[in-house]
């Protein structure tokens, strides 16, 4: 029977020959992950569980990267449990300080994260290494405190959503805006449950960041993964990062999707999603000139290395908009080592660019660039929902890299043919 | 893992009685409780914090049995297991909606905060009134009106007579 790549992996981990949309399966889990706000809760349930070793002391990753450096005592507890945990587990791979950044940006970095791999992560945006073909999805503190004591977890098999990309991208569009033309098209509940498979030539031609960003998104339209079948690009980006096999799966040129959906990239405009919800989007020349009091680049959405030199190029040179913030912050310490070296750090930090650690920070209201009340800021994360940022009457506004930095130079939402 | 009757008992039990908090589509994690709260696990201290942006009144006011009814997409978002902790640790026994995200979904039912699915009982009932809710059979009343809503699957409902996942995990894996 012709299956998708979905249901290809979770069958090969259920040890099944096939599964169906809709098969309740328990699957072996090859990576589990968490951060210090996912961890704390995870721990709890591990102990209640009562195993008292985790299944896989290689295989069981723990990442400070939400709230460090440390923003406050409380804080400093949850990840001070945390790395007790992961030293009394002998835990290989746990992250902190010079060694940690943006969790679903280290995990690939490292080779942690493989093509054909089941990743099960205790955050909504464990979705983003389905970019390298594997199936990988967010779950809860409790589930992921039960995978990490059995190795197990219990799934649906989702109907698989086929999008196929098609045409030419026009300037400074990219993987960012196709995943917000996507949402839009889909609106936020429009994949809910289901398997997003992004295909076509568009794709095919996409670098590897920008499919981390596409996958990084698809939990936005409420979709359970968001796969892409590895390529060339896909093992050019591996090699070297793990000497650990690995399996390739692609779908069956007759596997059945719950839905086809062909989008046209010629007319995709630099997209924009206004407040509160990621699938209210608009193409930037339709923006209307919104002014911003802040620029937030970086992210798990946003924050790899080329996402730092497309914002630079347009930064080269320019200063930011008056009693504008902009706020710079690299997806991880190797990419924020080679910005240095490329001299883009010195590019943000002549614009008047602070530069923060590699960490989520503001995105999601934490710390380093919370927003006061009616402020309204451009950010190239991934959501935009009430009081995101901060305060519950401030407003972000997402985009990709380039439109952020023309903005921050701007000071309104604005692409850069405008500067 | 074979469940005997003995097992669904608990779930004839519950019957819901209670006053209705409602609230519209797509009511994501971080307005259930938002992020500078989660610098701390314990239930009680995020019960205080819950909606505390959008509706500032609910977690002074809601009583210990109380409904919470929404739109579509209940609990989108961050995948935080503090929201559904959040709600039910201030009271909240169950949530019926026209549908909830999927990773909310699981989170609710691993804690055992059962949730229904009713598109007209999601747009059928009214904040402040009272409901009554057979969990087990998903019969709604409220309103004036009865709704049924879709049945618990199964796999839920043994999630939620086992006692959560906690306790499933260790009855079958563990244990077993």
């Amino acid at each position: 029977m012709p299956m998708t790549i979905t249901e290809k992996i979770l069958a090969a981990h259920a040890g099944l020959d096939r599964v169906s949309p809709g098969d309740l399966i328990e699957a072996k889990v090859d990576v589990a992950l968490a951060n210090d706000i996912t961890a704390p809760l995870a721990i709890k349930v591990f102990n209640e569980i009562g195993t008292e070793e985790v299944f896989d002391t290689d295989r069981v990753v723990l990442v400070a990267d939400h709230f460090v450096p440390n923003k406050d005592i409380a804080s400093a507890q949850q990840v001070k449990l945390v790395r007790e945990f992961a030293r009394s587990q002998g835990l290989k791979n746990y992250f902190e300080g010079g060694e940690s950044g943006i969790e679903h940006v280290i995990l690939p970095e490292k080779g942690l994260v493989l093509p054909g791999q089941l990743i099960i992560g205790a955050d909504s945006h464990t979705c983003t290494y389905g970019a390298l073909g594997a199936f990988s999805t967010g779950v809860g503190s409790t589930d992921l405190g039960a995978v990490m004591a059995t190795g197990e977890i219990w799934l649906k098999v989702p109907p698989t959503i086929l999008l196929r990309y098609e045409g030419s991208l026009r300037p400074h569009v990219g993987g960012k805006d196709l995943i917000l033309h996507t949402i839009g098209l889909l609106g936020v509940e429009g994949a809910l449950y289901c398997a997003m498979e992004f295909s076509g030539s568009v794709i095919r031609n996409l670098p590897m960041h920008q499919r981390f960003t596409m996958s990084n998104m698809a939990i936005e339209a409420g979709g359970k993964n968001g796969i892409i079948a590895p390529d060339e690009t896909t093992l050019a980006y591996v090699a070297g990062r793990t000497s650990a096999r690995f399996e390739i799966f692609k779908s069956d040129p007759d596997a059945g999707y719950d839905r086809v959906i062909d989008i046209d990239v010629n007319q995709i405009e630099p997209q924009v999603a206004f407040p509160h919800l990621p699938s209210n989007v608009r193409p930037v020349s339709t923006a209307g000139g919104v002014t911003i009091d802040q620029v937030v680049i970086g992210s798990c959405t946003n924050g790899w290395l080329e996402d730092l030199r497309d914002a630079a190029r347009v930064l080269k040179g320019r200063k930011v908009s008056a009693g504008l913030r902009l706020i710079v912050m690299p997806g991880s310490p190797l990419i924020y080592k080679m910005a240095m070296q490329e001299g883009i750090l010195e590019t943000f930090l002549d614009a008047g660019a602070v530069i923060g650690p590699p960490c989520c920070g503001p995105c999601l209201g934490g710390h380093m660039g919370i927003l006061a009340s009616g402020e309204r800021a451009v950010a190239t994360t991934n959501r935009n929902f009430i009081g995101r940022m901060g305060h519950p009457e401030s407003e972000v506004y997402l985009t990709n890299p380039v439109v952020a930095a023309a903005s921050a130079v701007l000071g309104r939402i604005g692409g850069p043919d405008e500067l | 893992m074979n469940y005997s009757e003995e097992d669904f008992k608990g779930m004839e039990k519950m019957r819901v009685e209670g006053r209705i908090w409602k609230f519209g589509d797509d009511v994501d994690t971080d307005v259930i409780i938002p992020a500078r709260y989660l610098n701390v696990s314990a239930e009680a201290e995020l019960a205080k914090n819950c909606f505390a942006d959008i509706r500032p009144d609910f977690a002074t006011d809601v009583a210990a049995g109380d409904i919470l009814v929404a739109g579509k997409n209940f609990g989108c978002g961050s995948s935080r297991e503090h929201a559904p902790l959040a709600i039910k640790a201030a009271g909240i026994r169950v949530i019926i909606a026209e549908s909830f995200a999927r990773i909310f979904y699981r989170n609710a039912f691993n804690i055992g905060l059962p949730l229904l699915e009713s598109v007209e009982a999601s747009q059928g009932l009214s904040d402040g009134e009272k409901a009554v809710v057979d969990l087990a059979s998903g019969r709604i009343e409220g309103g004036g009106d009865t709704f049924q809503a879709k049945p618990i699957p199964d796999f839920m409902a043994q999630l939620i007579a086992a006692g959560g996942l906690v306790a499933y995990v260790r009855k079958v894996k563990v244990a077993g």
